[in-house]
């Protein structure tokens, strides 16, 4: 089966004033059709840089495509006009990011927000977008949407506002959907239920989701295979339950065991959190030709700061760019 | 071990404008409402909930750094908190110190980093240059910073270095007891292990005794001794750390526990159904009675009359509600 989406050797330069830096380097992966694929790593890695570069979306002038290529359907959006890509956003491929509060403009309803995308991209009439509208609020579980649809973003709660999100995400049944941290400034209970509409929302159409996030709990939830993203590189790539019980990489071992899980069992003693030392690199250090995680790394050795490792296969699609990756 | 901290009948309220209305009464919002707990000392107790719940308006009235209305009895080591004069203010501030949220905005960028931790000892304590100079050195190792990094200002540290220095700063005073506002949210996931350890580290190094507010209730569970969950400027369940996590008997703090993702796939099939829908109701127009009750699963007639009170169940867990799990 030939992907939805495969992405070759991506390599994103930005400009800095220090000189250009390789946020991306080298970074391929695949998504099939309704499949769910979840990208974590510490801020600053370049997770949201990927999201930005697939939707086009990259910082005007600073940030450019380098090398490699995003085909989607058989098209190399790397090659594809700003034109073609303004039909493909929002209509094949959209985003929710991660801010509710400011990312709805405030000076419109909800609802003509939502229209907007449907008149925009399928060509309704009016009243056609206000329907649909109404019946994509009701399918976002917002309660009473037929008086929900004229309030504006400031009349709703946080998680509603993400809800809107959605509903405009979804409203051309786009065929991936990109969710940048959607739910890191909500409230837990809030978050249970934004995940639950996502994975109900996918079982019915079939969207395959691209999530980024640095929970490792809701990527156990939410996504089937996991990449694990370092300093803009690939640290890690898998399916999800077998890296979360035998990670091949030291960064994603760190990323696991460093937050307090919560746990069934509760006993009285407790263990100290594993410390993952220092910090990610700054720009000025990507793109080097050495291990970029072995400052932080307890494992390295003196390979690891000569060559960058390449990428080893295990089981099941299971990659890991770690020179020790085989004794992990 | 006895207790420090003693908190009976905390209220808050704070006037507001009612909508639309230019004259008559003002409106009062209570962000906490009669609430009462303890902290031994030495121990942790962490204040649970989500955004809006009361939890740092609870905190930060115990540090007198609120503006709304307080009543009810605050002690620490049997003396009072509440109504003190300025003297009484200025010695109080030396024993309850702050960690605040955000690290880039509780630093003032204009100081440098030595002159940020020494400003507790100037403005509260009388000792000499020199020895506050020593007492800035200390801290500064025991916080893991390094020395030659006195002279620099907050915007050349990185956020997880920035909440060190708001942790040296708290503890310049040598206080009894920290109040930890969300120290680790605004942090990034491998910089939190960090500081939980130091925070940890420091309790047993200097005998500190923690209230600490998050939301997070995987820190929590690895923070805390015992744990206080407000729901709407309410105590709803107040209990041992073991108790509470093993056996949660408010349905809100089960459903709590289930929103959580866990990498621990098979946990969170049977706690599905447990999961809470619909909003919290709005603070200015409180419902009558159990103010969980819109969400809750298990509620009846009776919840929508009589408001719980925080009642005992078994020896050491508190539970407001008229049908305990």
């Amino acid at each position: 089966m030939t992907p939805l989406l495969q992405v070759e050797n991506l390599r994103i330069e930005l400009k800095t004033r220090a000189g250009v830096a390789p946020v991306i380097d080298d970074l391929s992966f695949t998504l099939q059709q309704d499949e769910s694929i979840s990208f974590v790593g510490e801020s600053g890695c370049g997770k949201s840089m990927t999201a930005l570069a697939i939707m086009g979306l990259l910082p005007d002038r600073i940030g450019r495509i380098a090398a490699g290529k995003i085909i989607f359907d058989g098209e190399d959006l790397t090659k594809a006009s700003e034109a073609r890509l303004r039909e493909i956003r929002g209509n094949d491929i959209s985003m929710i990011f991660q801010e509710p509060m400011t990312s709805l403009n405030p000076v419109f309803t909800v609802g003509e927000q939502i229209a907007e995308v449907l008149r925009h991209h399928q060509k309704l009439s009016k009243t056609a977008a206000h329907a649909t509208a109404i019946e994509l609020l009701d399918a976002v579980r917002i309660p009473n949407p037929k008086a929900r649809i004229d309030e504006y973003p400031f009349q709703m709660s946080g998680g509603q506002r993400q809800r809107v999100m959605i509903a405009i995400a979804l409203a051309c049944r786009p065929k991936i959907l990109i969710a940048d941290e959607p739910t890191t400034a909500l409230d837990v209970t809030v978050q249970a239920q934004i995940f639950d509409l996502l994975r109900d929302l996918r079982r019915q159409t079939g969207t395959s989701i691209i999530m980024i996030t640095h929970d490792m709990g809701a990527v156990a939830e939410m996504a089937e295979r996991i990449i694990v993203m370092y300093a803009g590189r690939k640290a890690e790539e898998g399916p999800v339950q077998q890296i979360v019980k035998s990670a091949r990489h030291p960064y994603t071992r760190g990323l696991i065991s460093c937050v307090p899980h919560i746990v069934a069992d509760v006993t009285a003693k407790r263990q100290e959190l594993t410390e993952i030392p220092g910090i990610v690199p700054g720009l000025a250090e990507f793109g080097k030709s050495q291990c970029l995680f072995a400052a932080r790394c307890s494992h390295k050795t003196e390979k690891c700061l000569i060559k960058r490792p390449d990428e080893m296969e295990f089981e099941n699609n299971h990659k890991s760019a770690c020179w020790i990756a085989k004794e992990l | 071990m006895g207790v420090l901290l003693d908190v009976r009948n905390l209220t808050v309220r704070f006037g507001v404008r009612r909508k639309g209305a230019a004259f008559g009464p003002k409106a009062f919002l209570t962000a906490v409402d009669n609430i009462s707990f303890s902290v031994e000392r030495g121990k942790t107790l962490a204040i649970v909930g989500e955004s809006g719940s009361g939890k740092t308006t609870a905190a930060l009235a115990l540090a007198q750094l609120t503006l709304g209305h307080v009543s009810g009895e605050m002690t620490l080591d049997g003396n009072s908190l509440v109504g003190l004069d300025a003297q009484g203010l200025r010695a109080m501030r030396q024993r309850v110190q702050v960690i605040f949220q955000d690290p880039y905005s509780s630093l003032n960028p204009r100081k440098r980093a030595k002159d940020i931790v020494s400003e507790p000892l100037e403005s509260l304590k009388k000792i000499s240059k020199q020895e506050t100079e020593t007492i800035v050195d200390e801290l500064f190792a025991a916080v893991g910073l390094r020395p030659e990094q006195k002279a620099l200002f907050p915007h050349q540290f990185s956020g997880g270095q920035r909440q060190r220095i708001g942790i040296a700063r708290a503890l310049a005073t040598r206080p009894d007891v920290i109040i930890c506002d969300e120290p680790v949210s605004a942090l990034d996931v491998a910089v939190q292990a960090q500081i939980l350890n130091l925070l940890r580290r420091l309790q047993s190094d200097f005998g500190l005794t923690y209230v600490f507010i998050s939301h997070d209730l995987g820190v929590v569970q690895h923070m805390c001794d015992s744990v206080a969950v407000m729901y709407m400027g309410k105590v709803v369940e107040h209990a041992e750390r073991t108790a509470l996590f093993s056996k949660p008997r408010h349905p809100y703090t089960k459903a709590l526990l289930a929103s959580v993702p866990s990498v621990e796939r098979t946990v969170l099939q049977e706690d599905r159904q447990s999961l809470i829908h619909g909003d919290p109701p709005d603070p200015l127009n409180m419902p009558k009675g159990c103010r969980f009750r819109s969400r809750c699963p298990y509620a009846q007639d009776i919840c929508a009359q009589s408001d719980p009170e925080l009642s005992v169940l078994d020896q050491a867990q508190k539970v407001a509600c008229h049908f305990p799990l």
